[in-house]
């Protein structure tokens, strides 16, 4: 019965895609969480300031956190691959290949839409495409060696807001038990959803009904549990402050570590500003 | 925790036809006329001679560690759940709350730790009367783990949520650690801090839940239906457990069999009132008072 994580056993829990954490024995593993939280924002900051074009010094980042995925021991690529949930957001980008005003690369014609590709639109769709794409991964390796309570637990410690950061904590308790009820309602609702053959399963606004009863009485559920996880606090003392214990101190090997990573950082955006070419 | 109350711990498996065993307990108080609303109640007199327990904390009046009078409670929509209910409990007591649902159970124990307050009535632990002010003491005093451990563990991580109540309570940090390992010992879930509530089976959530009050280092316990969903293995690991705690105990269950093997007592409500109060082996085998009130016999 050692407490090793995720819980093992054959019993089928329910999914939460919350979780992220892949327990692996690495020293990104074990680097202090408000460290890896610190670096990892830190990181994201720097990418978002890189200049646009810096092609190399992306792709130098890329290669870092490839090497650090390595290091992590989830292969190089792991995190290549699962930031590629993220590329539908990059689409938002997109109008600007056709609205910068440039060099014109050709025409693409839709109907009666005639739109100009420019070099330079395409230059800065790219680069911030590239952006976060990098930055996704960043924050996909913070969140892949950090167990989501260690996450919570650091923010706290960082001196965030407690109220906020307890709200943060029981949405990851709470989520993982309003998706085991609303899949709950939805099994029930299928299971009385037959078709008759030759009709459809309803009108779509009587379906839409139906949903939008299932998120009234989630909600209704939710309030009501609310109220009872507040009675089961006030029963164990809590007055309307929220304490917490203090953590481990940081050791020397977090210190070289963060100083290491840090200093890397901030090469790569001095390297981006002033050294490496931009096409 | 009091060393005296290991003699009232329930005899073993199978012991309702035993009532010496717990007669002892019944003399202060049950056959009192306030403690009594109904033409049912079992009045257990003094059967088999069995010696009174003798040590009591100074504090306490003899067999009133819990001593609830006269207790009326309307919710605010105007619904009276309780009306005037009394009952006292002799400290290392156990004792099972049974009764259909929409009795007043829930309500009642709510007003044990000063969640509810009384509209008239009093609740008294170990001699403190529940109020405003002593609430943050009786709330250390009287632990209550609620029917869905969901509402009851609310951390993201088992430690957390075990060292909550001593951690609200203002134990100092050192002590929480130690006090956080015992109380996860006493319910065999040694090695779960790290874990996730919500990766924990029902089972093994209900015996968290339980951790989480007696990291508080309570003196009497209150559970609303601990047995609910369990599977029987669950279940014989829990009436394992109840057993081996040694507080005063008050537990609300529609589970006769569990109450039959863990409590020497029960008490009986209907209706926002109680209807019977004795011994175990008694009250299970009257068949026209379960009837009465919507039980059954184990």
């Amino acid at each position: 019965m050692v407490g090793c994580w995720p819980a093992g056993g054959r019993t089928r829990r329910p999914d939460l895609n919350l979780d992220r954490y892949l327990a692996r024995d690495s020293v990104v593993h074990r680097l202090d969480a408000r460290l890896k939280f610190i670096l990892t924002v830190a990181f994201i900051v720097s990418i978002s300031l890189l200049p646009i074009g810096s092609f190399a010094a992306l792709g130098i980042a890329w290669l870092a956190l490839a090497g650090l995925s390595t290091l992590a021991r989830l292969g190089p690529l792991r995190l290549t691959k699962s930031a590629f949930f993220a590329l539908p957001f990059m689409l938002a980008a997109l109008p600007l290949v056709f609205t910068r005003p440039g060099d014109p690369l050709g025409t693409i014609t839709l109907g009666p839409l005639v739109l100009t590709v420019s070099g330079q639109g395409l230059r800065e769709f790219a680069t911030i495409a590239l952006k976060s794409w990098v930055s996704v991964q960043a924050a996909l390796l913070l969140s892949f060696t950090t167990p989501f309570p260690d996450l919570v637990e650091s923010l706290r410690r960082l001196r965030v807001p407690r109220l906020l950061v307890a709200i943060i904590g029981f949405m990851y308790r709470y989520l993982a038990v309003l998706t085991g009820e609303a899949g709950r309602l939805n099994r029930a609702r299928q299971s009385r959803s037959a078709v008759v053959e030759g009709r459809g399963g309803g009108s779509l606004r009587w379906r839409a009904g139906v949903v939008g009863g299932m998120v009234g009485s989630l909600f209704l559920r939710s309030y009501e549990r609310s109220e009872r996880v507040y009675a089961a606090m006030q029963a164990r003392g809590f007055d309307g402050e929220f304490r917490s214990m203090g953590g481990r101190a940081l050791t020397a090997t977090d210190w070289t570590a963060f100083a290491i990573v840090a200093a890397a950082i901030v090469a790569l955006v001095l390297a981006g500003q002033f050294v490496l070419p931009r096409p | 925790m009091t060393g005296a109350s290991r003699d009232v711990n329930p005899a073993p498996v199978g012991s309702v036809q035993a009532p010496d065993v717990h007669v002892h307990l019944h003399e202060h108080g049950i056959g009192s006329p306030d403690s009594v609303t109904h033409e049912h109640a079992h009045v257990p007199g003094a059967l088999h001679g069995v010696p009174l327990e003798a040590p009591a904390p100074p504090e306490e009046v003899a067999g009133r560690w819990v001593d609830v009078e006269h207790l009326h409670y309307a919710y605010p929509d105007g619904f009276e759940a309780l009306l005037g209910v009394s009952l006292r409990i002799a400290r290392g007591e156990k004792v099972a709350l049974v009764g259909p649902n929409g009795a007043g159970k829930s309500t009642l124990m709510l007003h044990l730790n000063g969640i509810n307050t009384p509209a008239h009535g009093s609740v008294r632990i170990g001699g403190t009367l529940v109020d405003r002010k002593t609430v943050k003491r009786i709330r250390a005093e009287v632990g209550l783990v609620f029917q869905d451990p969901d509402d009851q563990l609310f951390s993201p991580t088992v430690f957390e949520d075990v060292a909550f109540g001593p951690l609200h309570m203002g134990v100092p940090e050192v002590e929480i650690h130690d006090r956080v390992e015992r109380a996860l010992a006493a319910v065999g879930m040694t090695g779960f801090e790290r874990r996730l509530p919500h990766r924990l089976s029902l089972g093994q959530r209900k015996r968290v839940a339980l951790a989480t009050v007696l990291s508080m280092d309570p003196s009497v316990l209150v559970f609303d239906e601990p047995s609910a969903g369990l599977d029987p293995r669950g279940r014989r690991e829990l009436i394992a457990l109840l057993r081996s705690l040694d507080q005063t105990m008050l537990v609300s269950t529609h589970d006769m069999r569990l109450v039959a093997e863990v409590f020497p007592r029960v008490v009986v409500m209907d209706d926002g009132r109680i209807v019977g109060d004795g011994p175990t082996a008694e009250i299970l085998t009257d068949d026209a008072f379960l009837e009465a009130h919507g039980l059954e016999r184990p």
